[in-house]
């Protein structure tokens, strides 16, 4: 039974990491061939860092999910602190229209937004251009409910005399929400803004529907040179991004062991 | 309690961001090209029956696929031990920090008819078997995407499982497959209902799935919304009219898998 | 108002149309040490929360040396409160937490240095500045609370249940500590519990309160010897409460006899609460008493045994240091000073004593 479960573990592990495994080691391949390997070459890395349409693409991702993240934040943390004071009704109806870009099919949310920056901008005549500006619009409207999520559970366990015990002592009801309620929820904070900007980076669906042609990301790159039928810069890219993927878990995961090992030693 | 005027922002957002565009999805849906009621778009939706049947039906297999394949892993993840079921989660969700595009287009480069899997059968004396551009590589391209989606819940719902009550099964003269059956398999039910929507939404709703591993001959929902709204037959009255159409498909299923979690939790009681 | 510092005026308050406060009246001496003692739900926390301004009144004036601040937010008002399970400030240590008021307020750094210093000394932790407040055990954490409270000098302060999630040994300590404090900075201090023992330990007056409302007013002594009805009687310590007719003054039939007491002013032949403490009924040869049953159980309570006797359709509750036999036919005698006489309440009320008496006799066993 043991060695069952061991032998199917690695199946699925192997059916789940083939495909970037051989988009690897193809990328360092010296021919444009998927499927026999020619050499051993940089070629590719360098054809992808001499690409402009991509590094611009990877420059407008970033720009974009750092605005939407700072944005969103904002507005969610403020939303999630006013809905956690809402009575039981009110936060209802509220967390319910929260959830629909989540569970609504994405390509909804896309076609729906699409539809709305048309209307502002033809019925309207509202100075929407489809680029930048609707793309960071449509990025905050996803990514929000994010960080929502992730900060109400910590207001909800946060001790409510927490925020009385600041007025308490003295502070107005903005001072007691910035010196008391902030930092304790901060860890929802950092990991719903977290989530929020890797949403944005990932994002293909939405923005496809919302971009303009003057304006690209990086999934958005990455689909129209899929069109194409041979284009190796995707496996670098592709092998770069996986080993940055790695690295960040790798980090984040060491740091929280280390961080459990701290508060065992100071507990002790 | 002032501090309900901090949600202002947001409602405001929301109600701009959120609502009115679904509102304007139903309008469009109901209105022609001159903004005249209609309810020709929605008749319309119906000499697309077809892709509407195939959409629901490849999602339907690939969830299925996903539930058989995700289950077995789920249940033996949770019996690790802890340092190594860290491990297994890590290398289960590691894949999905990868966009879906990179992952669908490392299906493409295995699948073509030059590709390493041909290449590996040729040398076996087989083929070259036509396996990309097919409705089972589109499959294939949902359930590689999509099974952490099912594994995830699975997993989550299994580790909490009390080892325990499987003992105790085993106890009381349950075998095996009782034990699977009486404990395992319904105390795992949230998990499942969760993984079901989570998979089969995106896989219902796909266009660049099945237009990268389909081939343009397997059109799904997806890409005839897409083909209305950004292809050569610009349409979006009709576009939301399916788009009104793929929300009630999910509605319909979010509201069975809730209807059967309800059922569950009533039976557990009794 | 001379010398009130806190007045209550027709106080009430509701929640969802269910009233917490029925026009509650109160006043507050400068300096005392004042107890809301009551169960739960009896709206003592509720009438704490409306004078640190944390709650409403829908109804009604709170005034502050006679003075209304009912709109006066609660970072404006002169009193300071001890919460629940202490609500520190867990991303400050202890320094920063008793620090919090002082630098709200922009007290130079160099006085909120000696102040802070001061004031740990007083509760006895000094030396614990730098210290993690979630590394604390209970008893510390109440003591930062209390003096991230007191350093702010108000003029009264409020204490919710401070105790409640202490043992037995620490909460006596504290006991004596915060009376010792009150006593040293002349501070008012507002205590609501629902401990009686806490209570009449602790305070000059203490406030019975039920379903939103005082039921009386007075000293310990007070409460406890002369309760006004049978449920402040058998919500302060334990008594057995009978129904009883008034025959006439000095004269009062229950249990099937008639006893010598002395109340009177009552209606000829009306219904009454008899009341009488365990620790008043003593037991004598069943041949020279009024009252006379079998002892069902015996229970030793460390100074003294506690008995149920059964007589003339009643549990009986005794205590004393001599214990009887179970099964032995005794006899049980009171003196007429001894036997409280109260107006009978309302059926529902008597209820409510049936089912919260044994919940407050195990409380006490926990203790």
């Amino acid at each position: 039974m043991k060695h069952l479960s061991r032998i199917y573990t690695g199946f699925c592990m192997f059916f789940l990491y083939l495909p970037i495994f051989v988009l690897i080691v193809f990328s360092f391949n010296e021919s444009k061939s998927r499927a026999v390997f020619t050499g051993f070459s940089f070629k590719w890395y360098q054809a992808l860092f001499q690409n402009d349409v991509i590094l611009t693409a990877l420059g407008n991702t970033l720009l974009i999910a750092l605005i939407s993240t700072l944005i969103s934040t904002l507005i969610g943390v403020a939303a999630a602190i006013g809905i956690n004071a809402m009575n039981r009704w009110l936060r209802g109806v509220v967390l319910n229209t929260t959830y629909m870009p989540i569970v609504n099919p994405e390509i909804v949310t896309g076609v729906s937004l699409s539809l709305l920056f048309v209307f502002m901008r033809q019925v309207l005549g509202l100075p929407i251009e489809l680029g930048f500006m609707s793309l960071i619009l449509a990025h905050v409207t996803f990514s929000t409910p994010y960080v929502i999520l992730n900060v109400l559970p910590k207001l909800r366990q946060m001790d409510k005399n927490l925020y009385h015990a600041a007025m308490d002592l003295g502070c107005s009801p903005m001072q007691a929400v910035l010196r008391v309620v902030l930092p304790e929820i901060m860890p929802g904070i950092i990991t719903g803004a977290f989530m929020a900007f890797t949403y944005s980076i990932d994002d293909f669906i939405i923005s496809y529907f919302v971009s303009g042609p003057a304006v690209q990301t990086l999934p958005i790159v990455i689909y129209s040179m899929t069109r194409k039928k041979v284009s190796p810069e995707i496996n670098a890219l592709s092998t770069i991004i996986f080993l940055v993927v790695v690295g960040v878990l790798f980090i984040s995961n060491i740091a929280q062991d280390r961080w459990a090992i701290e508060t065992r030693k100071r507990l002790n | 309690m002032r501090n309900k005027v901090l949600s202002a922002p947001y409602l405001f957002w929301m109600v701009l961001f959120t609502v009115v565009p679904l509102i304007l999805v139903a309008y469009y849906a109901l209105t022609g090209a001159d903004g005249g009621f209609t309810l020709k778009n929605v008749s319309d939706v119906r000499q697309f029956s077809g892709v509407i049947f195939r959409s629901v039906w490849l999602a339907v297999i690939a969830t299925l696929i996903c539930l058989v394949m995700a289950y077995p892993l789920a249940y033996s993840m949770s019996r690790l031990r802890p340092q190594m079921q860290r491990v297994a989660l890590l290398m289960v969700m590691l894949p999905m920090w990868i966009n879906f595009l990179l992952r669908t287009y490392a299906w493409m480069t295995l699948l073509e008819n030059t590709g390493l899997i041909n290449q590996l059968l040729g040398l076996l004396g087989i083929g070259p078997l036509q396996l990309i551009n097919t409705q089972g590589a589109v499959v294939l391209g949902m359930v590689y995407n999509y099974v952490p989606f099912m594994i995830l819940p699975l997993y989550s719902v299994m580790t909490k499982i009390d080892q325990g009550l499987i003992h105790a099964a085993q106890d009381l003269g349950s075998n095996t497959l009782g034990v699977f059956v009486n404990v395992v398999l319904p105390l795992s039910m949230p998990g499942i209902t969760t993984g079901i929507t989570m998979v089969f939404v995106p896989a219902v709703s796909t266009f660049a799935i099945s237009r990268m591993l389909g081939g343009g001959q397997n059109l799904m929902i997806g890409d005839l919304i897409e083909l209305q709204f950004l292809g050569t037959s610009y349409n979006p009255n009709l576009g939301s009219a399916i788009s009104m159409v793929l929300m009630v498909l999910v509605l319909l299923l979010m509201s069975a898998m809730n209807q059967y979690a309800d059922e569950e939790k009533e039976g557990m009681i009794i | 108002m001379e010398n009130y510092i806190i007045s209550l005026r027709g106080i009430k308050v509701q929640f969802d149309d269910l009233p917490v406060l029925k026009g509650l009246d109160l006043d507050i001496r400068d300096e005392e040490f004042i107890t809301l003692l009551g169960p739960s739900g009896c709206g003592k926390t509720t009438t704490l929360r409306i004078m640190a301004g944390f709650a409403e009144a829908s109804e009604g004036d709170v005034f502050f040396e006679g003075v209304r601040i009912n709109d006066l937010p609660p970072h404006k008002r002169n009193v300071n409160t001890i919460f629940q399970k202490y609500a520190l400030f867990p991303h400050l240590n202890v320094y920063q937490n008793v620090e919090f008021g002082l630098k709200i307020k922009k007290i130079p750094a160099a006085e909120r240095k000696v102040k802070v210093k001061e004031m740990l000394e007083l509760v006895g932790l000094g030396g614990f500045e730098a210290r993690d407040v979630n590394l604390l055990s209970g008893g510390q954490q109440q003591r930062v609370a209390i003096a991230r409270a007191l350093v702010n000098q108000p003029r009264v302060l409020l204490l919710d249940e401070p105790l409640g999630a202490l043992d037995l040994k620490l909460r006596k300590e504290m006991q004596t500590e915060l009376k010792r404090i009150q006593q040293s900075t002349g501070i008012t201090f507002i205590y609501v519990t629902h401990d009686q023992e806490e209570a009449l330990t602790m305070s000059d007056r203490v406030v019975v309160m039920k379903d939103g409302e005082i039921l009386q007013i007075g000293t310990p002594q007070d409460i406890y010897n002369e309760p006004v009805n049978a449920f402040v009687a058998d919500f302060i310590g334990e008594s057995n409460i009978v129904p009883g007719v008034m025959r006439r003054d000095f004269l009062v039939e229950f249990a099937n006899n008639a006893f010598r007491c002395v109340d009177k002013g009552f209606e000829p032949d009306q219904l009454v609460d008899v009341v009488i403490r365990p620790e008043d009924l003593r037991i004598v040869a069943a041949d020279e008493a009024p009252l006379t049953g079998v002892v069902s159980s015996v229970t030793f309570k460390g100074v003294h045994y506690e008995m149920m006797v059964e007589s003339a359709g009643h549990d009986w509750m005794v205590h004393s240091t001599q214990a009887s036999e179970v099964g032995e036919f005794i006899g049980l005698t009171m003196s007429p000073y001894d036997i409280h006489i109260m107006e009978r309440m309302e059926d529902d009320s008597l209820d409510w004593i049936e089912g919260e008496s044994s919940a407050s006799m195990e409380g006490g066993h926990a203790e």
